[in-house]
């Protein structure tokens, strides 16, 4: 866990090359270019890429007009202004139809920092996980963020792919085999499971490591998909383990912990303990001090742990 | 154009209104009004200028059609059905569970839609869309997007108008069915949406106006939209809310009603039908 890079910075890497190798892939934005990474592909392939000014509804409106030409359109924002301002463009237009659009949006939840509560998206996951027919990924890092983006690419369907704006930590190696809708056991542990997404999987394995001194064995489960669900995995954990502290830089209504609770409640029911924004808006301050703030740490990680724990 | 093109299309229209007149009575859900106010640039469109092929109904070079009022869905059903995209019969099974003619147009599951509309709004930048992957493929076919006036209080219509401009997309055509009527009464009094044609002139767009129900205005506009370079047009129908049966014209309470036996008969005898 030694390179830093952000998820964006990957992902306008990525867009780049599937332009250099695929004429189909078009890619609009809302005047946010610099900030998505989505210039890097403007710049190489002006002709198909779109800047649809700060005019989001028609922007993904745009994009299912040209999916429906036969293009593979790429729309990105911040992730409040994607799935916030233009949700039911995205229900009526993109995934009711089931047409091909990939909505990959940057700047999501509280670690936008500085900007504040207006611009933290903490409810995406769960507005977007709603809607029939849409797909929904957080990578944990700028290795799976590459892989994300070219599996949704291959894909046939409108996906969402949340990305992040500051440097984390790399969870994965290159040689990491991604596959949509597929968990993946990233620290083994017996007592207990972490099942995190996005940036808070790298939280998870520090506090596995502060939990092992205390001669806790802990699980790390990344879900990159939050839907559709690795339920298997979720299900292993908990009868493997039987209790499962869920992590997400969200809500805690909805997205990935509401995800894990329903699947468990029917399935095999457990001690869940939801670790993430407890219904309140973001605020502004440097995302590591919001990080604390909003007990996203791996200290608050170990804490939620031990008290999962005592219920088991 | 000939007169007796003209009257052959004419005719046409009188033909799918009664169609759409039996398909209301028998599905007893549906819009009326505005099916009745937009068939006859529904009639040109399909009969007169696209290009496309019923037994391909994906065939690439075809023009593409977009009825961003999605509510006037039986007047492109019945249009698809003249053309034979689907059996007459389907007509029938209009808004039934398992039907592929569902209340609004799905992309999803009837030969001839292109996209789902309905969510009034969202049609012309789903038409900005297509004409834009168009012309990244060099393809000839042009896209024509009909939207209500009602529709027009959308804000996402003038995201959209300013688009298209931008993008100097001259193979779009939009159509605005000004009907004057929407659900709560006169579009002027629920949210005045006048002067529409200078609004989308202030857009960047080229617009003409005619009367929507005068069929030769409706093809010279259409012919005329085409000869337009560097700019989108739009064609601003003046258009009659039930159009062609008496009891249903002008009337805001027919939007969402279908008639009755009682309403049926007297639709028929209105287009010249003598038969039940």
């Amino acid at each position: 866990m030694s390179n830093m890079k952000a998820t964006r910075d990957a992902y306008g890497e990525v867009l780049a090359e599937l332009g250099a190798e695929n004429k189909d892939i078009v890619v609009l934005d809302a005047d946010l270019s610099g900030s998505t990474k989505t210039a890097v592909f403007r710049k190489q392939f002006p002709e198909r890429f779109f800047n649809m000014g700060i005019a989001e509804a028609n922007m993904v409106g745009t994009a299912a007009g040209l999916a429906a030409a036969g293009k593979i359109p790429f729309v990105s924002t911040f992730a409040i202004f994607a799935a916030g301002r233009a949700w039911e463009q995205i229900r009526q237009s993109v995934a009711y139809p089931k047409a091909n659009v990939k909505i990959v949006p940057t700047h999501g939840g509280i670690t936008v920092g500085e900007d504040g509560g207006s611009h933290q998206s903490v409810e995406d996951i769960a507005i977007m996980r709603a809607i029939p027919n849409m797909t929904v990924m957080v990578p944990a890092d700028a290795v799976e963020t590459r892989k994300a983006i070219r599996a949704a690419a291959e894909y046939k369907g409108p996906v969402y792919i949340r990305l992040g704006r500051n440097k984390v930590p790399s969870v994965f190696s290159d040689d990491y085999y991604f596959e949509i809708g597929k968990g993946i056991e990233v620290v083994p542990g017996t007592d207990m499971t972490f099942v995190t997404t996005g940036l808070m999987t790298a939280q998870a394995v520090s506090a596995a490591n502060l939990l092992k001194q205390e001669g806790i064995s802990a699980r790390v489960v990344h879900i990159a998909t939050i839907k559709p669900l690795d339920q298997d995995i979720i299900v292993k954990a908990a009868e493997e383990t039987g209790a499962i502290v869920t992590a997400e830089e969200h809500s805690i209504i909805g997205g990935l912990g509401g995800a894990v609770a329903e699947c468990l409640a029917e399935k095999h029911p457990t001690p869940v303990k939801r670790v993430g924004i407890h219904d309140r808006f973001g605020t502004s301050g440097k995302a590591e001090e919001l990080m604390k703030y909003f007990g996203l740490t791996p200290e608050d990680l170990a804490d939620a742990a031990r008290e999962v724990l005592t219920r088991k | 154009m000939q007169k007796e093109k003209i009257a052959v299309l004419e005719e046409m229209a009188r033909n799918l209104r009664v169609s759409i007149v039996k398909t209301l009575h028998k599905s007893q859900s549906g819009h009326t009004g505005g099916s009745l106010s937009v068939i006859d640039m529904v009639t040109a469109l399909y009969f007169h200028k696209m290009r496309h092929n019923p037994a391909d109904p994906k065939w690439e070079g075809r023009d593409r059609f977009i009825l961003s009022k999605g509510h006037a869905a039986p007047a492109q059903y019945v249009a698809l059905a003249e053309h034979g995209y689907f059996p007459r019969e389907d007509l029938m099974m209009l808004r039934r569970l398992g039907s592929h003619l569902q209340g609004h147009p799905d992309s999803k599951v009837t030969p001839g839609v292109e996209v789902c509309t309905g969510s009034l709004g969202q049609g012309l930048s789903m038409a900005n869309g297509i004409a834009l992957g168009l012309r990244l493929d060099a393809g000839k076919s042009r896209v024509y997007a009909i939207m209500g006036d009602g529709e027009l209080q959308e804000g996402q219509v003038w995201e959209a108008a300013m688009a298209a401009a931008h993008y100097r997309l001259d193979n779009l055509c939009a159509l605005v069915d000004v009907n004057m009527l929407q659900i709560d009464g006169e579009v002027e009094k629920v949210m005045n949406v006048a002067p529409i044609a200078d609004k989308f002139r202030a857009f960047g767009w080229h617009a003409l106006e005619i009367d929507g129900h005068d069929m030769a205005a409706i093809v010279a506009a259409l012919d005329k939209a085409e000869d337009i370079k560097g700019k989108p047009t739009v064609i601003v129908a003046a258009t009659v809310k039930g159009k062609g049966v008496s009891i249903f014209e002008n009337k805001a309470s027919y939007h969402g009603v279908t008639p009755n036996d009682e309403e049926l008969n007297t639709a028929l005898i209105c287009l010249g039908c003598f038969e039940d």
